[in-house]
């Protein structure tokens, strides 16, 4: 029936829909898809000392020869310079670890939050969802930068510890990979627990009483039973943790240390230290091209579980 | 005994989940009173720090250009999101509709650090001269996305065939829209700006790569001082922040569970069940 109401509405909707399509589509053509182009485009190029500092520029009064003379100028050196120097891919690998290690732990602490959530009281439920997304709206930065002075040498976790008599030298945390992972699982745990909880939430309760009163004992009836089916938020709240962290600049540069090593933090120190703008995007490139696989499949995800997100 | 055994796992799990969601917020804007200079060691109580706010006019002047650079892309980005919003919940099929829905999709999950440099990358491209309108465009645009992901799920609940209804007896497309959808999603409308006015006060990475001189936001300026170190000012700042984002936010879920009371009134009655 809904299909038969489609097909009637087609024409319908078609005509209308001309400039509403027409406007966000410009806008995002213009200011999302355009600048990849460039991008693409600068990072063939090389570094010169002048503003911008790139070269070969597209000599737009020659027109197509111009261009031509544009493409014949440009190189693959940037990639090879990627491949070439170790610090590069030591830290794209470094990355993809530091973000899987941390989507596992986000994973490892929401999921008992969300199920706790979804079995909460009915009544209760709601406040429990805005005071997982509440913390979301508050600024990512103010919630890194509160973390410097619980981690620091003699920062109140320290202290606490001592107080207590666990340690007797402070811990070092802060300016290490554990502040990382620490800042990451924090920042992205409402990502998690938000589609974990819409599932869990959604969970046919027949099929878990079904399976208890045929008598499986309640740890194999989450295993067989609830954790399997809440396997879609399990995904959706993966990616959304993920995705991001891989490309994390904030977190590793004000938590991490020397020894942190993550892409984001490489492109920002080409790009503004080193102030090489086709290295840096030839890094930029290759993030999009290592993310891009996650990206599709987490698209399909989306579209065949519906609205886990929101 | 059974139940009693699994409800203590739920409250440990929440307690310990809250906790560490909400524990450093709790620490960071209780020491932004305090009166010792060290963040960490408590010297009494002191509100001098909010004082000294007033008087360093670098922040309140990166406050004033981030309030101003989110009330104004905050608001294109809600008219270009709930278009994007109303032709994804569409059903007319158009040419590039995956590319479409690629391009809302996309900057969700994007890391901010290459939509921060494609940015910047066009401006200098079509050397346009960077500063506040450059910030503000860049935050439209990746604002929008978050805006028609919101709306959308606010469309997707409401009865399209009431708008259907309304054209169908001749009114013409924008009266219907505004006088039949627009109350209907407005909740989500209007969350979707707050989003929006959120996601680019908070935002520091793409604002630093599309800033020019002159134009430092709020977080740029938090940044810097952040590298030099931990101080109480930083708190008051960040708190009197966390305060206003608090109040907004309550406000929003206090209209939304309005317009949802409402909603699961007339959708009991449709639905009969």
């Amino acid at each position: 029936m809904t299909k038969n109401r489609k097909m009637q509405n087609s024409h319908h909707g078609r005509r209308r829909s001309w400039t509403l399509i027409a406007v966000p589509y410009l806008w995002l053509s213009i200011f999302f898809l355009l600048p990849f182009l460039i991008v693409l485009k600068i990072s063939f190029s090389e570094q010169v000392l002048s503003i911008p500092p790139y070269a070969p520029q597209m000599d737009w009064s020659a027109g197509w020869d111009g261009f031509k003379a544009m493409v014949s100028h440009w190189s693959l050196d940037n990639y090879l310079w990627l491949t070439e120097d170790e610090l590069y891919l030591s830290a794209y690998l470094s990355s993809l670890k530091i973000a899987a290690i941390a989507t596992i732990l986000t994973l490892l602490i929401g999921y008992p939050m969300a199920y706790s959530m979804a079995k909460a009281p009915k009544g209760l439920q709601p406040l429990l969802l805005v005071m997982v997304i509440l913390p979301f709206w508050t600024s990512f930065l103010i919630r890194v930068y509160a973390w410097i002075g619980i981690l620091k040498n003699e920062g109140l976790l320290n202290q606490f510890l001592q107080m207590l008599g666990v340690i007797d030298e402070p811990l070092i945390i802060l300016n290490t990979n554990i502040a990382v992972y620490i800042g990451i699982v924090y920042s992205y745990l409402p990502f998690m627990v938000l589609p974990l909880y819409a599932t869990l939430e959604k969970l046919d309760n027949t099929l878990i009483e079904a399976s208890q009163d045929l008598g499986c004992p309640p740890s194999k009836t989450f295993w067989r039973v609830t954790f399997p089916l809440s396997k879609p938020g399990i995904i959706a709240g993966c990616f959304l943790v993920f995705i991001p962290a891989v490309g994390e600049f904030v977190i590793p540069d004000i938590l991490g240390g020397s020894e942190t090593l993550m892409i984001g933090k490489t492109l920002w120190v080409e790009f503004f230290s080193n102030r090489d703008w086709p290295l840096a995007s030839a890094v930029a490139v290759v993030l999009l091209v290592i993310l891009i696989i996650p990206i599709l499949l987490f698209q399909r995800h989306q579209r065949k579980s519906g609205e886990v997100l929101t | 005994m059974k139940a009693l055994k699994k409800d203590w796992f739920s409250i440990t799990s929440l307690v310990l989940g809250f906790s560490f969601l909400y524990l450093p917020i709790v620490i960071l804007v209780v020491f932004s009173f305090n009166s010792s200079k060290l963040v960490t060691v408590w010297g009494g109580f002191s509100t001098k720090w909010y004082s000294a706010l007033l008087h360093n006019e670098q922040l309140l002047s990166a406050v004033y250009i981030t309030l101003r650079i989110g009330l104004v892309s905050a608001s294109i980005a809600t008219v270009l999101g709930t278009m994007a919003a109303l032709v994804l919940a569409g059903r007319g099929r158009f040419m590039g509709r995956t590319l479409f829905s690629g391009m809302i999709y996309a900057p969700l999950v994007m890391p901010e650090i290459i939509l921060g440099l494609s940015m910047l990358l066009l401006f200098v491209a079509v050397d346009q001269a960077r500063g506040f309108w450059t910030i503000t465009i860049a935050h439209t645009s990746f604002t929008m996305c978050y805006v028609a992901v919101v709306v959308q799920s606010r469309l997707a609940m409401f009865d399209q065939s009431l708008e259907e209804a309304a054209r169908d007896l001749g009114c013409p497309p924008l009266k219907a829209f505004f006088v039949i959808t627009l109350p209907q999603i407005l909740p989500g409308v209007l969350a979707g700006w707050m989003l929006a006015f959120t996601l680019s006060l908070d935002d520091l990475v793409i604002a630093s790569f599309t800033s020019g001189p002159g134009a430092t936001t709020l977080p740029m300026a938090i940044y810097s001082q952040v590298r030099r170190g931990v101080t109480p000012e930083i708190n008051a700042i960040c708190t009197i922040m966390i305060t206003a984002v608090t109040l907004g936010v309550i406000t929003i879920s206090l209209l939304n569970k309005q317009a949802h009371t409402k909603k699961q009134s007339s959708a009991t009655i449709r639905a009969g069940s």
